[in-house]
């Protein structure tokens, strides 16, 4: 069995939606962090697909394309001890504070 | 470039499965096709893609196949329908 990433000829009846969305805040910054990331060669594009690839099938299905490139940013990056997961909760606990203080 | 293929040879694609990351759809693994192209050479992505250097690089070739021997009676498309698909020297064997 191919691996869930790998679609090309996976059988389906439903339509492609091939509309244009646009994109959030979030979504810009995920695409600038990894270009950042790997002009400081602290990850590659090679690296960013294997942590996509690494994503559990279920999850997969149920994630946006830049959830899986955030997914795979936390994954390569605490792997490489770049962050922990600690960290990164701490730090998004402190964001969502700031954020509901302001609202 | 020392190039195991050139353009118009016939090979096929390596049948095996294949854990680690890899650049080699499932549906063209087994396949047969024709080398179109030399596209280059690269760093090999199933090393780098586990922080090793990619060395030594990899020669990739454009490959071309019948639509109608990748997908065969499931295929309804006209039978000079072709597929091009890029795939590292590693994974390809020559033909007969």
């Amino acid at each position: 069995m191919p691996g869930v990433h790998d679609r090309g000829g996976w059988p389906t009846d439903e339509m492609i939606d091939r509309s244009d969305h646009i994109w959030m805040d979030w979504e810009y910054k995920t695409h600038a962090l990894v270009g950042a990331l790997r002009f400081r060669e602290l990850m590659n594009t090679d690296e960013l697909r294997r942590g996509i690839e690494a994503i559990p099938s279920e999850d997969y299905e149920a994630s946006s394309y830049y959830e899986r490139w955030s997914r795979s940013l936390e994954t390569i990056l605490t792997e490489k001890g770049v962050l922990s997961t600690q960290e990164i909760d701490t730090k998004v606990k402190e964001l969502e504070g700031r954020w509901e203080s302001d609202s | 470039m020392n190039t195991k293929f050139s353009p118009g040879q016939v090979v096929r694609v390596r049948p095996d499965a294949h854990d680690g990351h890899h650049r080699t759809p499932w549906f063209i693994k087994g396949k047969m096709g024709r080398i179109h192209s030399v596209a280059g050479e690269f760093f090999n992505p199933e090393s780098r893609a586990y922080g090793g250097d990619g060395l030594p690089k990899q020669l990739l070739y454009a490959v071309e196949f019948e639509q109608r021997d990748v997908w065969a009676t499931e295929y309804r498309g006209p039978d000079s329908d072709t597929l091009v698909v890029d795939i590292y020297e590693h994974w390809l064997v020559k033909a007969n």
